[in-house]
């Protein structure tokens, strides 16, 4: 599904110059389960930006489902994000003047989806994701754990091919860390293509492939199907 | 996306901070709200200068003596030392001239009314009965008198409805009745109609028309002299005709006087239409002034929706990221903050034509000043408080969605 090759990033700091990315190559299956460790720094952030379609490469080819992501122009990267990427962030990224089914609309309001259908597609999404009951709530009247499962139903509203996922436990305690990744490992059963950026080992763990970055590069990508039976 | 949701976006935003957004269009409001009440009030003057000349008589055209001030026909000076150069003749000339349809000539002199123990202080004109035709009055009750009694120099008068109040109480019957003018004792023969105030203040009802005759000599006194007028009130037939009766009018009394080409005239001719077409200019120039300054206050609104949609830009970067993220597009964050802005000025532009409305009506009734709104007043103030908003929103909502994604996620 994901084709990415010789793919660079190079930012310029004043006189210097510094590659986030140097020239990394990687292909993702669909349903696969992926987490990117490393140090901060390394260039793993950088990556998922350029593969959520927020960000452009300075060279190298990205394609997606054999599509030139690297060709397209403002509006259909917008489009991109929308229809076929989900993102959940470490600090949710929730509005907070909305309510959990607002907040979940909102991908489908972008989209053009009229008022009926997203807001019963949102309210089964939060039922999926266990909210049934706070669909009304705003963000401030629910607990960290909660205003991450918003996040993950809002991420699932268009039904997109991969989800993006940034230190998705970074803010939350272990406990519920730990359920949201339950959601993740239920999703990815579902059929559901996962990409998680982590320096949690804990997490990493979870996934059943590994993608270790240093220095703006992989230097170890591990397969470990067995990782599930454990 | 949807419209409609654009709508819900932009609404949301602005109930979110209701102060704020009161605030904001709070300039708008004041801009809008002192443009059409600085419209109202130079539509008002311009109505009240039409019907203070109007009032006067149409197709009048004023013959007074001694040459006028200033080329162009301006305002003449009329008081002792302009000379005397009028007389009757000079008025039954006029009037046998083509296209005049009344030449009234009139004296004037203040004097002192007095009946059954009431007493009032006016001006007592005398004139011919043409006047009536001339200055557009007429009897309200009674009779005017007529050429024979004019000439006859029989002491009757007619007078207006506040000498008739003023003397005689509220609508009593003065026909008939006997008041002193000055020393003489005038009989009472007729009522005008009243006509109110006029359009420069003065009460148009505070009138007594005499024979010429007897108030030229019993009154007036000496400062006219033998059959000498102050003025000749000229009413042309019909108002296409009105600048060539003036210059025919002119050219009978320079003949008449025997003045040589290239002297002056020892007369001087107002046009009524011309000066009213002048003077409604002036106050247009006035109102447009007005307006000007007004609609600066109204850019000023424009200048503090910019600086808030500004502010609101910045607050709202990690918002405005999150949306890009979750797939608007560069348009979608432009036009929600586009339309925000424009909904700003809009609202605050309608509550500004409604305190501009009210406040013209409330001035109209408190202050005695002329108001007059103008209907399209209503539809150019909301037009320009949508331009203000679409002007000074654009920058901002530029800003917004310029924004890049990634850094704006990242900000706090």
């Amino acid at each position: 599904m994901i084709e990415v090759r010789d793919l660079e990033k190079i930012y310029q700091m004043g006189e210097e110059t510094v590659a986030a990315l140097a020239g990394v190559s990687l292909t993702i299956e669909r349903g696969e389960h992926v987490a990117i460790t490393g140090a901060s720094g390394s260039g793993k952030s950088t990556l998922m930006n350029l593969l959520g379609g927020l960000d452009r490469p300075t060279r190298g080819t990205y394609r997606f489902d054999g599509e030139d992501v690297g060709a397209f122009n403002d509006d259909d990267l917008a489009d991109f994000r929308n229809r076929r990427i989900g993102f959940v962030f470490q600090s949710f990224q929730l509005l907070p003047r909305l309510s959990a089914l607002q907040n979940v609309e909102l991908p489908m309001v972008y989209a053009g989806l009229p008022p009926v259908e997203r807001r019963a597609r949102a309210a089964a999404l939060l039922e999926r994701v266990g909210l049934g009951a706070r669909t009304g709530h705003r963000p401030t009247q629910m607990s960290g754990g909660q205003q991450q499962r918003v996040a993950i139903a809002r991420a699932l509203a268009n039904s997109p091919d991969l989800l993006l996922a940034d230190e998705p436990t970074g803010a939350l305690d272990s406990q519920t860390g730990q359920d949201v990744l339950a959601l993740f490992r239920e999703l990815n059963a579902e059929g559901l293509t996962l990409l998680i950026v982590t320096h949690d080992a804990k997490v990493a763990d979870q996934a059943r492939r590994s993608i270790v970055f240093s220095d703006g590069l992989i230097i170890r990508d591990e397969r470990e199907p067995d990782r599930e039976a454990r | 996306m949807r419209r409609a949701d654009l709508v819900t976006f932009a609404a949301r935003a602005i109930i979110a901070h209701p102060t704020r957004s009161a605030l904001t269009s709070l300039g708008v409001v004041i801009g809008v709200a002192a443009v059409v009440m600085m419209t109202s009030i130079g539509l008002g003057a311009q109505q009240r200068v039409t019907s203070a000349i109007g009032g006067l008589g149409s197709n009048l055209l004023i013959v007074s003596p001694g040459a006028s001030r200033g080329p162009g026909g301006g305002f003449v000076s009329q008081g002792a030392g302009s000379g005397m150069s009028l007389n009757d003749d000079d008025a039954e000339a006029i009037g046998k001239l083509d296209g005049v349809a009344a030449s009234a000539p009139s004296v004037r002199g203040g004097a002192q009314l007095a009946s059954e123990g009431a007493n009032w202080s006016t001006r007592v004109e005398g004139v011919t009965p043409d006047y009536l035709l001339a200055r557009d009055l007429t009897i309200a009750s009674g009779r005017m008198f007529d050429e024979n009694e004019a000439r006859q120099g029989r002491k009757v008068i007619v007078i207006g409805q506040t000498i008739v109040t003023e003397l005689f109480g509220e609508g009593s019957d003065p026909i008939g009745k006997r008041i002193r003018v000055g020393a003489v004792p005038f009989e009472v023969i007729g009522v005008l109609e009243s006509k109110g105030q006029s359009g420069f203040g003065q009460d148009q009802d505070d009138i007594v028309l005499g024979p010429l005759p007897a108030v030229r000599s019993r009154i007036v006194g000496r400062r006219v002299r033998g059959d000498n007028v102050q003025t000749i009130y000229v009413k042309a037939a019909n108002a296409d005709d009105i600048d060539r009766v003036q210059e025919d009018l002119s050219n009978l009394l320079r003949e008449r006087h025997r003045i040589r080409p290239g002297q002056d005239d020892d007369f001087s001719v107002q046009n009524m239409a011309s000066i009213m077409e002048a003077m409604q200019a002036s106050v247009k120039t006035f109102t447009g002034l007005l307006a000007a300054v007004a609609a600066v206050s109204l850019v000023v609104g424009g200048v503090g929706i910019m600086n808030i949609m500004l502010v609101a830009v910045t607050e709202r970067t990690r918002e405005i990221g999150l949306r890009m993220a979750l797939g608007a597009r560069r348009n979608d964050v432009l036009f929600q903050f586009a339309l925000e802005a424009i909904t700003l000025s809009v609202i605050g532009g309608a509550i500004g034509l409604l305190l501009g409305l009210g406040g013209g009506v409330l001035m109209a009734k408190l202050g005695d000043w002329p108001v007059a709104i103008a209907a399209w007043s209503i539809p150019v103030s909301l037009g320009f408080s949508l331009l203000v908003g679409l002007v000074f929103g654009a920058y901002p909502s530029w800003r917004a969605a310029r924004l890049d994604p990634i850094e704006a996620l990242r900000r706090e």
